[in-house]
């Protein structure tokens, strides 16, 4: 049975300019120790589907219209706030984009760290503190005796992301979703990140679901990724195939994209268009007004997503049919 | 060869630290820019690389004269801009125009696309008031917006939009030089295309020369002719951006290009990859010598006697390091 299923996630924002579907029927499922990564660009939903998996939405404006997700037997989104507190930041827990921002800059690194500990577990302050020493050696803070007394704003942003790791990780959890936790660093620093991610997931046996908008990032992290656009997913496959053999159009533009892959000099490829309005209701495929293969039948209905191989699903009904040649 | 129209030569930047209730004493100072030597040629497109805190954004101020140079000559078209007084700096800064990271704070708010274009034509009196609407209408179309939107205020477009109509504000007075400060960190991939497409396009029409700061390797690879790498006020490794970055030289630019993610899982995960151990050091202290030896994994007792020269490393070179030969 897998760690964490999914099904039908629909949030909503309810807003004076009208109803923002910012998660549009999303279903997936993280199996324990699996690295699920999320791509998409911004607006696509993938931080939505997070923050509704963690009950982070503030209610109202927004609105998780339909939908469950099983962790372990339990639906988060259903089940009662003790049971969802008695889980969530000790089961499941969260890291953050930016570190700056997701610290309290008032409070002592330490007391930041074993607050997790204190709430969750019968535990001491004292043993707490060596908890989360421990933590803080592992997360590869030197000198970390002294500097867990430290305030976030004595540490660099690379080592404030290991803060934040840390105290995300000090109840040991079963499920960890990453929230581009390395778009605001250095990429040298981002490299450190990504190996400690990989390290500590291998050690713990933690799912990690990670949300990204680098391509570069799943390829080298993630057992299997899924593409999100305009709340909506895409195509879903393991890393190799979906790097190999991409079956949306959407997928196949992002791809090309990425200026390492094309030759200098020439014109970069770009996709036409903006991104969907999700204020306005898509009744077709949401990426049906930039592709380049669109015909009529892909406005007419919502195509489902559909397996096509054992691991590899996607929602574009051309493609399925053998009817365009996305020339991966 | 097309001659040097900017020149850097040996510029310093530092920021004073003072300290003390009453009497004011300078304790230190920070060494954002640390003796840079640089030459630009019309037309050319510059890449400069590095780090948060390498310096690269505050050389671009000082190239603009937005802080003050604490040593070295900035030459513009064979005038030393430290020198120049206010109406010859005047003068100075039509030829040199800056476009932002964040196309959401570098715009004013309360002005509409129009008053945001018309502005410098009409400060620097490029045209009469009866030629604007013309001018503004061209200028927009050049970087592809819709003169018809010339009404509209920021907030009504979206990410890519605004940096177009900041780039249509930065080539207002037909400029020779643009700097652009990480004019696409701040969007999406398929976004980010369209404007590295554009600058490409705008330099190569119109002769410009334009300096690309951005700590996305890939990105610079593709858009520069050459490419400088900064560490710690420094200029480190300089020549042909794709020699530069296929073939790095520098022990550090070799960490930093190799922390790029290859958006290829076999590639990926087979590779070898060097991880920088720790953050970049302070340039309020920096190390003696090399500023890279803390982290540099040849650095070797020489490394720590004094700074290295830059030095010649293959056709049109130049790398600081005195390991060169022995660590090809």
């Amino acid at each position: 049975m897998p760690l964490l299923t999914v099904t039908d996630l629909r949030t909503y924002f309810h807003t004076r300019n009208g109803v923002y579907r910012a998660v549009d029927g999303v279903s997936f499922s993280v199996e324990r120790g699996e690295t699920l990564g999320i791509v998409g660009e911004s607006g696509s939903g993938k931080s939505v589907t997070c923050y509704s998996i963690m009950g982070l939405i503030p209610q109202p404006p927004g609105r998780i219209e339909s939908g469950s997700a099983m962790f372990d037997g339990v639906d988060l989104l259903h089940c009662s706030p003790k049971v969802a507190r008695s889980i969530r930041g000790k089961r499941v827990s969260m890291i953050f984009q930016d570190p700056m921002t997701s610290l309290n800059p008032y409070l002592r690194v330490s007391e930041q760290v074993i607050e997790p500990l204190l709430i969750h577990e019968a535990i001491t302050k004292a043993q707490a503190l060596a908890r989360a020493l421990e933590m803080m050696e592992a997360v590869g803070i030197n000198d970390a005796a002294r500097r867990i007394h430290f305030y976030p704003h004595e540490f660099s942003g690379g080592m404030r992301q290991r803060v934040m790791i840390a105290m995300a990780l000090v109840t040991r959890p079963e499920l960890l979703i990453a929230d581009e936790p390395t778009t605001a660093l250095d990429v040298t620093v981002q490299a450190q990140i990504l190996d400690l991610i990989r390290r500590l997931q291998r050690e713990l046996g933690m799912a990690v679901i990670f949300v990204t908008h680098d391509l570069g990032v799943v390829a080298g992290l993630c057992d299997n990724v899924q593409v999100m656009y305009g709340g909506r997913i895409m195509e879903t496959a393991g890393a190799r195939a979906l790097f190999k053999t991409p079956l949306h159009p959407y997928t196949r533009a992002l791809q090309r994209s990425i200026p390492a892959l094309q030759l200098k000099g020439e014109e970069l490829f770009t996709i036409p268009g903006l991104p969907p309005d999700v204020s306005k209701a898509i009744p077709g495929c949401a990426f049906a007004p930039r592709c380049v293969f669109v015909k009529d039948e892909c406005t007419a209905a919502r195509p489902e997503l559909v397996e096509v191989a054992p691991g590899h699903a996607h929602a574009c009904i051309r493609s399925r049919d053998g009817q365009i040649d996305l020339g991966a | 060869m097309a001659e040097n129209i900017l020149e850097l030569r040996d510029v310093k930047t530092h920021f004073p630290i003072h300290s003390g209730f009453l009497v004011k004493k300078q304790v230190g100072a920070v060494r954002a820019v640390d003796g840079v030597t640089l030459s630009v040629r019309q037309g050319e497109v510059l890449g400069l690389v590095g780090e948060s805190g390498c310096g690269k954004s505050t050389l671009a101020r000082t190239i603009l004269q937005l802080v003050p140079t604490t040593g070295g000559a900035v030459i513009l078209n064979g005038r030393n801009l430290g020198e120049a007084s206010r109406a010859e700096m005047l003068a100075c800064r039509r030829d040199l125009q800056m476009i932002f990271q964040d196309p959401y704070a570098s715009l004013n708010p309360r002005m509409t696309v129009h008053a945001t274009l018309a502005e410098p034509l009409l400060v620097h009196g490029i045209c009469g008031p009866s030629e604007v609407q013309a001018r503004v209408d061209e200028l927009m179309r050049l970087v592809g917006l819709a003169p018809r939107f010339a009404r509209k205020y920021p907030h009504e477009f979206s990410g890519g939009q605004r940096q177009r109509i900041a780039i249509a504000r930065a080539l207002a007075l037909k400029p020779k030089i643009i700097i652009a400060d990480e004019p696409v960190s701040a969007l999406d991939v398929s976004i980010q295309a369209q404007i590295l497409n554009l600058l490409a396009e705008l330099c190569r029409g119109m002769n410009l020369s334009l300096i690309f700061i951005a700590h996305d390797l890939s990105v610079v690879r593709h858009i520069s002719d050459r490419v400088a790498v900064m560490y710690l006020g420094k200029i480190v490794e300089l020549g042909p951006a794709a020699d530069v970055i296929d073939h790095p030289r520098h022990p550090y630019t070799r960490a930093l290009v190799s922390a790029i993610p290859v958006p290829d899982p076999d590639i990926e995960r087979s590779r070898q990859r060097i991880v920088l151990a720790g953050d970049p050091p302070s340039p309020i202290n920096p190390p003696p010598g090399c500023a890279f030896h803390p982290r540099c994994p040849y650095a070797i007792e020489r490394c720590r006697e004094a700074v290295p020269p830059l030095i010649p490393a293959g056709p049109s070179r130049e790398a600081a390091c005195i390991r060169l030969a022995e660590i090809a």
